[in-house]
């Protein structure tokens, strides 16, 4: 028995190997198109929306001042 | 085709047909099992409906891809920057480096910001891994490497640790001491181990768990303390260069970018591919997600930088300019995710206005390419390495 079931093991062995790829693709593919989506408008809109939340907070975006930014160089003061 | 080989941590009898060999973790029906590769092949073509032949199998695959087209087709009612047509523009930006980090003897490959918002750890090709003190240009500690091109290097949410990995195959995790003459060489701890090179390395939420990318093709999840390998990712055709986890509120999600110009967001939990976007032209260098977890950008050899939405399934905007022919190697947000600063490698970093997809604003500075570009995570600068073996912070 164990010699007939590699015969037919290596008679199939060359297209296996696509057939398993190809099933995973395919597997793959369904699961994909199976998800919800939205429409451009609304994620766009949502994006939009942290952004002007988030502007504010954003040091980069507003600058900040030398005395609250560590990295930029501090005014020296001088004793007059 | 790159060589993608499965990570065979366990070598024993296979559960199913008991030779000794390689085998491959899988789970049937939730229930893991170790399967040699002859039997995972076996079961699969036994998994074969009737009927299904490699035609026809094909012609499913063509008809899914076509209805996934379709179905992203429908909701593209709107352009992003038409939407953002009211929004004021960006007020000019005074950003100017602030500081240069030098130190490196050849080219930075790669940074990471600590939590603290001061520290960073920077790797180069010379085999380098140095922790500065932004602030002060203090180097903290220097880690020698036993292998050249240390492609990747993270800093531990903790800050007591980092993890570095390159040409090794390997991510090392080394804890850091407040002692500067321990020899933190001494203390390196093998976590990850892939068949190729490691392109990038990120904790998870905790010090305890790295996830890894490589060029072999597959992303990993690592117990940091046991080395135990808890999740592959198999998916991409080629290298995997580069990857970024979800901000902490959105769940258990990644997303990675490779040199098959595709990107995939993943499941941590389960190991299952999510999503996909393949509209780059080239490999896709970086990528990143917009600070809110509903999107993700990603830089590409083709020039551009583009931002995909996750809800909406599709690719939302292009960042580009016929004036821009390099490559873009890095790229990172602003806090508010209104900003997108592209490291690009013309020596150059571009700064785009995300919403309404225009260039602000451009940082000269490098005098060779700028391989990686980190906001800090308080959002007031920004750090890029470069293969002029330099840093620079830029705030």
């Amino acid at each position: 028995m164990p010699s007939s079931f590699f015969f037919f093991f290596f008679a199939k062995m060359s297209g296996s190997s696509n057939l398993v790829a190809m099933k995973k693709v395919v597997q793959q593919l369904r699961f994909e198109a199976s998800i919800n989506r939205v429409k451009v408008s609304q994620a766009a809109a949502d994006l939009q929306q942290f952004c002007m939340q988030n502007a504010l907070q954003d040091p980069l975006l507003t600058g900040v001042s030398s005395s609250t930014n560590p990295f930029r160089p501090q005014k020296v003061c001088s004793f007059l | 085709m790159c060589d993608q080989t499965f990570m065979a941590i366990t070598f024993g009898p296979c559960d199913n047909c008991s030779t000794t060999s390689p085998l491959m973790n899988i789970y049937i029906k939730n229930e893991p099992t170790n399967y040699c590769s002859f039997c995972v092949e076996m079961m699969a073509c036994q998994g074969l409906l009737k009927g299904e032949t490699l035609a026809s199998l094909k012609n499913e695959s063509e008809s899914l891809k076509k209805k996934l087209e379709e179905e992203r087709a429908k909701l593209h009612d709107v352009e992003l920057h038409q939407v953002a047509e009211k929004i004021e523009v960006v007020s000019a930006l005074s950003i100017k480096t602030r500081r240069v980090l030098k130190g490196h003897g050849n080219k930075v490959l790669c940074m990471d910001w600590c939590k603290d918002k001061r520290r960073l750890v920077s790797s180069s090709q010379d085999g380098k891994v140095i922790v500065w003190d932004g602030f002060t240009l203090n180097k903290e500690h220097a880690v020698p490497m036993p292998c050249t091109w240390v492609m990747a290097c993270a800093y531990a949410p903790s800050g007591c640790a980092i993890a570095c990995g390159g040409l090794d195959n390997k991510c090392s995790v080394y804890p850091l001491s407040l002692d500067k003459n321990e020899n933190l060489a001494a203390k390196k701890k093998s976590v990850a181990m892939h068949t190729n090179y490691l392109s990038g390395c990120t904790f998870t939420n905790s010090d305890m768990q790295i996830l890894t990318s490589s060029g072999d093709g597959t992303c990993a999840l690592w117990d940091v303390e046991s080395g135990q390998l808890l999740q592959s990712f198999h998916g991409h055709t080629a290298d995997v260069l580069s990857l970024d986890l979800a901000p902490s509120e959105t769940g258990n999600t990644f997303v990675s970018g490779g040199c098959d110009k595709k990107a995939n967001v993943w499941d941590m939990r389960s190991g299952q591919n999510v999503q996909s976007f393949e509209t780059h032209e080239s490999d896709i260098n970086c990528v990143k997600y917009y600070p809110s977890g509903d999107a993700f950008a990603s830089a590409s050899d083709d020039a551009t930088c583009r931002l995909y939405d996750l809800r909406a399934d599709r690719e939302v905007a292009v960042y580009q300019k016929d004036s821009i022919i390099f490559g873009v190697s890095s790229l990172d947000f602003s806090l508010s995710g209104r900003l997108l600063f592209g490291g690009y490698n013309d020596y150059t970093i571009n700064i785009w206005d995300v919403l309404k997809g225009n260039r602000v604003s451009m940082l000269f500075g490098h005098e060779n390419r700028v391989s990686t570009v980190k906001v800090s995570p308080d959002g007031t600068s920004v750090c890029s390495a470069s293969w002029d073996n330099t840093l620079r912070i830029w705030a």
